[in-house]
């Protein structure tokens, strides 16, 4: 029972799972040796040996690709592609293969793996380091996808993640690695897939995230609590399955929603949340579905600048305002 | 010659491979009819003409080896052992089939053959077949994986990764490289900067040979030799096959950008008959005997059509079946 940070939550689960089976094996580029790019997969080498945790060549799709080949031979791979930006060199094994084996196969296989990936913005890394691709992997089926925003969740999602038959997808946010929190020490400290979690109850009106926005939202809770507004935070947790219910029922009975989404607007998973309280809210909403969204454009460089690109705890705050101020 | 043969395999194991040639191109023939008819739809690659390759390959490697392919993948399934009703009803679209009617022709998977998948991304089987040998070594079993892909898979980015990757990991991987000599209607020297594509392995420090992928013999020899270098070092290694589709590379294609000469001085090197004639000179067996494998062939085939045919069709609810476990 400690807390702990995201980033070594996260360690941990890799550690316990792989102690727990041996089929679990870890390579990527610079997990080995230099312990990863993050230091998400410090100490791995040094207790579990070069045999399981593995630096490979600079080759995402085949980093991907050796993943489903592992996963169908009996093993259970977890492999860390540096960056989410890098998934896209990896994308047809991601979308083609690994999403559809086991469903062009008729269900002659399982494939047990999960790809951990780091992202989002925010660090001044640039338009080409600072994507949020969730919407990507949340649009195919056949993928599941994580992406938790506590190290409690970062914990005992991934371990699910590891224990799953199912290819995972597994985002973690680079801002959040030194984030800290309570983790339970317990070894089968198990977060299911498909339940949101309610960060904060509220009465008024329904804020729905993931990720890094959870947080941000709950902030923002915060902050409007003192102008009289009584926020419920949900945290989807998990993309797919995702957890309809949680925020159907939330907003049926606040009667007003606000979505946060790192991602571009364009496209983005808020405007398919946004559409599925539409469709089950309608009678009992007293305003639209609001977003807050990433800009739909490339990540800019200057601090000044990149913020403006990334919901924030003021956008989303200035967003419920508009709930109460807009006339419609 | 003769002796050579005997020396080799047994006649009975010769036999086998006439009987599976046969039965391949009697089945892609099949399928070529079943199209026209409208029973079979969507892509469909036949594999007439290369036959040799499929045959030879796999009588070179051990059963609990993996097979993996790309899109031309029918007789090679069949040869390793797959039903050919339950390919056939693949290619129908029929509950019945090897995959439910969920693959059909460019994705059959046989799991109790270890035929680990016909893939139809041009290569998009290279690095799943280093990662199955890479799980059969890390779980001490004995498999090597064997790789099928065509010339044109070899421009892929993923088969430089994936034999780099193999040979930096020293996994047993074995690659066979069908040249048939077109990748669609472009032909190899208008592909690959060396159109003798087994060379391009010394980048990665694998070695390599080319076969006569017309010569069932050849084929069986070379890939035989290789599965147990393979095996024995935990290395990957090379083997480049020079074949030829005698049909266009899909039912869509008429292949007309193949010179008429050219098919012909192939089709005269048909792996079939070139070997019925071998075994008859060799006194193994005489064209009675051949012609009543011919008739069981086509008999065998002909039931699974009837078998595709009187199968039932996927239920509806079947569309949400084997997404998530």
């Amino acid at each position: 029972m400690s807390d702990m940070t995201y980033r070594d939550a996260i360690n941990l689960a890799l550690k316990e799972e792989m102690r727990r089976d041996p089929n679990v094996v870890i390579f990527g580029e610079d997990v080995a040796l230099y312990e990863g790019s993050f230091k998400v997969t410090r100490g791995l080498l040094s207790e579990f040996g070069e045999e399981r945790v593995r630096d490979c060549p600079i080759s995402e799709n085949t980093i991907v690709g050796v993943a489903v080949g592992a996963a169908m031979g009996g093993l259970r791979p977890v492999p860390e592609l540096m960056t989410v930006n890098f998934a896209l060199l990896a994308m047809d094994q991601i979308v083609n293969h690994m999403a559809k084996v086991r469903y062009m196969f008729g269900g002659q296989t399982v494939l047990p793996m999960v790809i951990r990936m780091p992202g989002g913005g925010g660090s001044q890394l640039g338009a080409q380091h600072s994507q949020s691709l969730e919407t990507y992997f949340m649009h195919c089926p056949g993928l599941r996808v994580a992406y938790p925003a506590t190290p409690a969740d970062a914990k005992g999602l991934l371990k699910t993640a590891i224990r799953d038959d199912n290819p995972v997808i597994f985002l973690e946010h680079e801002i959040l690695y030194n984030s800290k929190g309570y983790v339970p020490d317990d070894p089968e400290f198990l977060v299911p897939f498909g339940k949101a979690a309610i960060l904060r109850e509220g009465s008024d009106v329904t804020i729905v995230g993931y990720g890094r926005m959870s947080i941000l939202a709950l902030q923002a809770a915060a902050e409007l609590e003192k102008a009289g507004i009584s926020c419920e935070v949900i945290d989807l947790r998990t993309l797919n399955p995702l957890d309809e219910e949680s925020f159907i029922s939330s907003a049926q009975r606040t009667g007003r929603a606000v979505i946060v989404e790192e991602c571009w607007r364009t496209g983005g998973l808020g405007g398919d949340l946004a559409s599925r309280i539409s469709e089950r809210c309608f009678d009992r909403l007293l305003a639209p579905v609001k977003r807050v969204s990433g800009l739909d454009v490339p990540m800019p460089y200057s601090r000044k600048i990149e913020k403006i690109c990334i919901p924030q705890v003021n956008t989303i705050v200035q967003a419920v305002h508009d709930l109460y101020s807009e006339k419609y | 010659m003769a002796d050579e043969l005997k020396e080799l395999l047994s006649d009975e194991d010769l036999l086998r491979f006439y009987e599976q040639m046969v039965l391949s191109r009697e089945f892609e023939e099949s399928c070529a009819e079943q199209y026209t008819k409208g029973h079979i739809t969507g892509f469909l690659h036949l594999y007439s003409g290369q036959e040799a390759v499929a045959v030879g390959t796999i009588a070179g490697v051990e059963k609990e080896d993996y097979v993996l392919s790309a899109y031309r993948d029918h007789a090679q399934a069949i040869v390793r052992g797959a039903d050919p009703k339950e390919v056939m009803a693949e290619l129908f679209g029929k509950a019945s089939g090897m995959c439910k009617g969920k693959g059909g022709s460019m994705h059959l998977f046989n799991r109790e053959n270890n035929f680990m998948g016909g893939y139809a991304i041009v290569g998009g089987q290279f690095p799943i077949a280093v990662g199955l040998a890479y799980a059969s070594r890390m779980r001490g079993e004995n498999r090597i994986s064997v790789c099928f892909f065509g010339d044109g898979a070899i421009n892929q980015g993923t088969w430089h990764e994936s034999l780099n990757w193999a040979r930096v990991w020293e996994l047993p991987v074995l690659f066979i490289c069908e040249n048939n000599f077109y990748g669609i209607g472009t032909g190899v020297q208008r592909a690959s900067a060396l159109s003798s594509l087994h060379r391009r392995t010394c980048g990665y420090d694998i070695p390599s040979e080319q076969v006569d992928g017309m010569d069932v013999i050849a084929m069986y020899k070379a890939v035989h030799r290789a599965a147990a270098w393979v095996r024995e070092r935990q290395r990957p290694y090379f083997i480049e096959a020079l074949t030829y589709r005698f049909r266009g590379h899909s039912m869509a294609d008429p292949a007309k950008y193949r010179p008429s000469a050219e098919q012909e001085v192939w089709r005269s090197r048909d792996p079939i008959p070139a070997f019925a004639k071998r075994l008859i000179e060799a006194g193994i067996t005489d064209d009675g005997k051949l012609k009543e494998i011919r008739d069981r062939c086509a008999t065998e085939v002909e039931e699974a059509v009837r078998f595709a045919e009187e199968s039932p069709w996927p239920e509806d609810s079947a569309v949400w079946e084997d997404i998530y476990v």
